[in-house]
């Protein structure tokens, strides 16, 4: 009799393991579709509202007054395309150079580990801190809103990424290829540029992809770098309209037409990002 | 790979060769110790620019917020009034609207990601945990700004319609929770803020996370399924108490994440300065929407000096946030070095 009162205690506290499994597992499984169900909900609706709202005014015609009849992104679809192009060319020799030193000089050296720290802390913080830094250091010196200080801006987001992923990549460079070139007498920026580098090199456009991807869609330093500007321009010597900032301003306003402009600009800013991170990811995937 | 290795060395071997019998000409300089020592150079140098871009932006944050600090001291984090025409400033409402849309982001994205990171790493059959940890990672990369716009003309009224006015109905009366959920039901405000963040955030913890769930040796995990454990009790007790401080640091880097988002925030919270009950669904204000919506306004003085003693705050406590967060990632990879 005992015997099998302990034989059914055992088969009731099995059950409950089984069932508190069960249980989490199945949580565990409604997490993954609550994570995957936003992104697809809110992908859904920039295509559902954005792409209605597309036409080939959007890319030719410049940003409208309200309730006006016509009216396209142009000027900040240029503005964008040319502060996010220039932020990565500023910002990439720079990210790389630092990674180079991180991963070829500085493994050991206090100040090779106080970058990486500092390095991974700029990585995450806010971007609007970077937006007041450059309005302190450019803006309020030379009494301007600029395209330059929104590209400055830009370009101290891109910094730490790329840092971040070039030293990743050249600490994947198995150290006999270094001891090779050296064994053969090459120089050490010989050994880094054309063999350590070389070999890293689709891991760091990687990183540099994605950190374009990144800036692309980034509105908060730009507010009060580049501001905005209702018209064309080139120069970057004057404020300068981008595509996140125009959003913001056209999504907040109550007019018809800018909100209908404001969910084109969402849907290419999003099928743009999206596209370069895959790219990014999967030709990375194949050189590996 | 191979392929380049010859032709890097090639120059320098046959100089070698060419030096090495007779000895006669000069051998040809292949060595540039200058070349050797610029590159250094440039490297070092763009190393110490990290750093002073770290040391001017505390450095112009704090001159920026000079004034405001010398009016208001350590008390503007506790006064609560904000009137730009009076020229009186607290940066209370600010901070207290951020502290509690991250806070709520944490409540909603803790678990769930948790829930993710125990799926792919348990769960999910090998064919789909790439895809999904894929979408996973493509959910942190859109824009704060779609966000931002989904959550204010999308996802704000379908809260409203399908959460908060039943939460509202359920605890009219009720003492705590009825003061939680009253204000008006319009889908902007705290509440909304703080799920939009949640649901940026949980790409981030989620996918650190996995990753140090992946690095339990299989071993430990392979012994406590041997003794009959299911597949929760391995991950509650054997997983998760050896993957603690990465954990910790994941939900750490996913706080500092919330509280320096700007645009998803300053979409959906409302931007109104006022703290005049503890409902969730009341429009409310953070540092960051504050920065964003007043500052490209403000007059030089008193105002903007405030906002930027707004963002010194803000990068302070990121700060802090982000680098304990550093600290347990790093510990815990310094534990699995030993380890194993």
């Amino acid at each position: 009799m005992s015997g099998f009162s302990i034989d059914a205690g055992r088969l009731a506290a099995h059950k409950r393991r089984k069932r508190v499994n069960a249980l989490a597992l199945a949580l565990s499984l409604a997490a993954m579709a609550f994570g995957v169900f936003w992104l697809l909900w809110i992908l859904f609706e920039t295509v559902r509202l954005g792409a209605s709202g597309l036409s080939w005014q959007v890319f030719t015609e410049m940003t409208p007054a309200p309730q006006a009849e016509v009216g396209g992104l142009a000027n900040a679809i240029y503005g964008s395309l040319m502060m996010v192009g220039l932020a990565t060319l500023i910002a990439t020799p720079i990210g790389v150079m630092a990674g180079v030193y991180l991963a070829e000089y500085g493994r050991n050296a206090w100040l090779g580990r106080i970058t990486q720290f500092i390095n991974d802390i700029l990585l995450s913080a806010p971007s609007i801190v970077i937006g007041l830094f450059i309005y302190s250091v450019v803006v309020a010196r030379f009494k301007a809103f600029s395209g330059w200080a929104g590209v400055m801006a830009l370009s101290l987001i891109v910094i730490p990424v790329v840092i971040r992923t070039t030293e990743n990549m050249l600490a994947l460079v198995p150290n006999a290829m270094r001891e090779a070139a050296y064994a053969l007498g090459t120089p050490k920026w010989k050994v880094i540029l054309s063999i350590t580098l070389k070999s890293a090199r689709s891991g760091v456009l990687t990183g540099v992809l994605l950190a374009v991807a990144r800036i692309s869609g980034e509105t908060a330093p730009l507010l009060f770098t580049a501001l905005s500007n209702q018209f064309w321009t080139s120069n970057l010597r004057e404020p300068m309209a981008s595509l996140p900032v125009t959003i913001f301003k056209f999504a907040m306003s109550p007019y018809e037409n800018w909100q209908q402009l404001a969910w084109a600009g969402v849907f290419l800013i999003t099928l743009g990002v999206l596209a370069l991170n895959i790219v990014a990811r999967v030709a990375f995937r194949n050189k590996h | 790979m191979t392929a380049i290795l010859p032709a890097a060395g090639m120059p320098t071997a046959t100089a070698m060769e060419r030096s090495v019998p007779t000895g006669g000409p000069a051998p040809r300089r292949v060595r540039a110790p200058w070349a050797d020592r610029l590159f250094a150079m440039a490297a070092h140098a763009a190393a110490w620019l990290t750093l002073a871009l770290l040391a001017g932006i505390l450095v112009s944050l704090f001159l920026g917020a000079l004034p405001a600090i010398r009016e208001y001291g350590l008390s503007f984090i506790w006064r609560s009034d904000w009137d730009p025409v009076g020229e009186k400033f607290g940066g209370l409402v600010m901070i207290y609207g951020t502290l509690v849309t991250s806070a709520i982001a944490l409540i909603i994205a803790v678990p769930v990601s948790f829930g993710i990171a125990l799926f792919l790493t348990e769960l999910s059959p090998q064919w789909l945990k790439r895809p999904l940890g894929m979408a996973v990672e493509l959910l942190a990369a859109v824009p704060s700004i779609v966000y931002g716009m989904w959550g204010l003309l999308v996802f704000g009224p379908i809260l409203s319609s399908w959460v908060q006015q039943p939460l509202q109905a359920a605890f009219k009366g009720v003492p705590v929770l009825g003061g939680l959920f009253a204000g008006p039901p319009v889908g902007i405000g705290l509440l909304s803020a703080g799920i939009i963040l949640a649901i940026m955030i949980i790409p981030y913890i989620a996918s650190v996370m996995r990753d140090v769930f992946e690095v339990t040796p299989p071993m430990l995990k392979e012994s406590a399924y041997g003794l009959g454990s299911t597949t929760w009790e391995v991950v509650w007790n054997v997983v998760l108490p050896y993957t603690k401080a990465g954990v910790v640091g994941g939900v750490m880097l996913g706080l500092g994440r919330a509280l320096g988002e700007t645009m998803a925030v300053t979409f959906v919270i409302g931007n109104m300065n006022q703290l005049n009950s503890v409902s969730l669904f009341e429009a409310a204000n953070s540092i960051t929407s504050a920065l964003a919506n007043e500052f490209a306004e403000a007059g030089e003085g008193l105002h903007q000096a405030s906002l930027i003693y707004l963002g010194l705050i803000l990068f302070f406590i990121t700060f802090v946030v982000l680098a304990c967060s550093k600290l347990l990632l790093a510990q815990m990879r310094k534990s699995e070095g030993s380890r194993s």
